[in-house]
């Protein structure tokens, strides 16, 4: 425990170092207000409701989105690897938009779904479908034929082969595709609040910025910085207990 | 060697399958691929034309062809092409060297790793992308500040790989090499790094896209020329054709980066043994 907090006194320095640049004047505190005002600002937005109600939107758009690209990602994913007519129809699409950057659907969602929620959620799920459907589709294609074998002479049905030797062997990548979704979401949901919304800590952070009061801004964009880390290290936990039968 | 290899010999149609069936499967495999993108095109055409969307909704695949055609005629898309390429590309190689110099030195010095190491592995997973306003208070609305957003975005999956690359490098490699009268500075360049490339290339090829997606943020959140802001101009006019225009090229310009990366890998990897395998979906 001990050991593991010792591993990020570098970041302590880096805020001390920050601390101490925006004090002593080497810095305009125009340009990098002083950790601890920001803090008293992050303190001020939370007791006005402001940081929970953009916070809470957020989560949902993101949340929202995420959950439909995993559900319909990995069903897509399986289904591709499970029946090769969807795979050579499927795959051709799949190889040309995954490389698109998916930032450029920030102006058409908007455009079908104006400003709300409806927009980012459609936007996270349409970015974040493809690395999921990618993990799933090599995962299941990888499920060891052996493994098949042996199922289908015990008198497995297809269905049941899908459920108990296809996905379960698909999980790591699948896992893993779904960690680069999660990465991509929060990318997507900051980006598209950012450019066009209103509400949402994206659309916070603008604000604060336009209104030229910096020491919230710094506070809401550590604010989304940390969230975004917290939910991958949370990620992380939940895919180990969930590979545990692996070992 | 090279006369010893079944390549020409009497057993080389034994490997493989026979060529007729061979041919056929590539053709219909190729055919396949044609079918599903022409398909899709057809829907959006049809789909438009039939009535059930508004024109602003979904504008014909052809009216958007025509658009971009003239855009084309007009020079603005050759010049908002170049300016995003030139800020996204710009922006990858700084991450990228950047990323392998510091992963080169993390997995050397002790010190650097240190000091990196937790900034890295918590850095990585953050949305970089939160601090554009305060990147933009720093270094103001033009190139500098959209150029290091996009360095900044890189640099993480870079470094990642080479760490993790350099240290998966086989030991006996080292051990022999370092036997063989290696000093420190040959073991780096010749050993550790040609070993590592495979992985170094892949963060790479993760950071491309990733240089790509924020260029084009980037552009539509301070507008101006690039690919990014023309879209933000045709959106704020409701010029839906524009938009979609925007779309199609974006997509056009990732598919070339990324298949451009994928040959120059296997152009690099020729003498490793995962470049015979195939790599895509």
């Amino acid at each position: 425990m001990k050991a593991g907090l010792l591993r990020y006194v570098p970041l302590l320095l880096l805020a001390l170092a920050w601390e101490a640049g925006a004090r002593s004047g080497m810095i305009s505190t125009l340009a990098l207000p002083p950790l601890s005002t920001v803090v008293v600002a992050w303190i001020e937005l939370l007791k006005d409701g402001e940081l929970v109600s953009n916070g809470a939107a957020s989560l949902w758009r993101t949340g929202a989105g995420l959950t439909l690209a995993i559900v319909i990602g990995a069903g897509l994913g399986i289904f591709m690897a499970w029946w090769r007519p969807v795979h050579v129809l499927l795959s051709p699409l799949v190889e040309m938009f995954y490389p698109m950057p998916k930032s450029a659907l920030i102006p058409v969602t908007v455009l079908w779904l104006g400003f709300g929620n409806s927009s980012k959620i459609l936007l996270i799920f349409l970015g974040c479908m493809l690395p999921v459907t990618i993990g799933a589709f090599n995962g299941a294609r990888s499920s060891e034929q052996v493994l098949v074998w042996s199922a289908r002479s015990m008198g497995a049905n297809r269905l049941r082969m899908l459920w108990d030797v296809v996905v379960p062997s698909a999980m790591p990548e699948l896992l893993n595709g779904i960690r680069t979704a999660l990465a991509l979401s929060f990318i997507l949901l900051v980006s598209s609040e950012l450019i066009a919304a209103r509400e949402g800590l994206g659309y916070l952070i603008g604000f604060l910025g336009a209104s030229g009061t910096y020491d919230a801004m710094f506070a809401v964009v550590l604010t989304v910085a940390l969230l975004g880390f917290v939910a991958d290290r949370i990620y992380l936990l939940v895919m180990k207990r969930m590979l545990r039968w692996q070992e | 060697m090279a006369g010893i290899g079944i390549a020409g010999g009497p057993l080389a149609g034994l490997a493989r399958e026979p060529s007729a069936s061979r041919w056929l499967r590539s053709a219909a495999w190729g055919f396949a691929r044609v079918f599903s993108i022409f398909a899709l095109a057809l829907a959006w055409e049809l789909a438009a034309r039939s009535g059930a969307f508004t024109p602003y909704m979904l504008p014909a695949l052809s009216a958007v062809l025509e658009r971009i055609w003239h855009d084309l005629i007009a020079g603005d898309l050759l010049l908002n092409t170049g300016v995003t390429l030139y800020r996204a590309l710009s922006g990858f190689v700084i991450g990228a060297l950047a990323g392998i110099a510091l992963g080169m030195g993390i997995s050397r010095n002790r010190l650097i790793n240190w000091f990196f190491d937790p900034i890295i592995s918590v850095g990585f997973p953050m949305p970089k992308i939160a601090f554009l306003p305060i990147v933009i208070l720093w270094l103001g609305v033009y190139d500098l500040s959209k150029i290091t957003m996009i360095a900044v975005e890189a640099i993480f999956p870079v470094v990642t790989a080479t760490v993790v690359g350099i240290r998966g490098v086989e030991r006996e490699l080292l051990w022999s090499a370092r036997n063989m009268g290696a000093g420190e500075r040959e073991l780096l360049w010749q050993i550790a790094v040609p070993a590592a490339l495979p992985q170094v290339i892949t963060g790479l090829q993760v950071a491309l896209p990733i240089a790509l997606i924020v260029a084009v943020v980037t552009e539509m959140f301070m507008g101006g020329y690039g690919l990014g802001g023309a879209m933000n101009t045709a959106s704020r006019f409701a010029d839906s054709r524009g938009v979609f225009a925007g779309i199609v090229e974006i997509a056009v310009i990732g598919y070339a980066l990324v298949k451009g990366m994928t040959l120059i890998r296997r152009r690099l990897l020729l003498w490793h043994q995962e470049a015979v395998a195939p790599s895509t979906v």
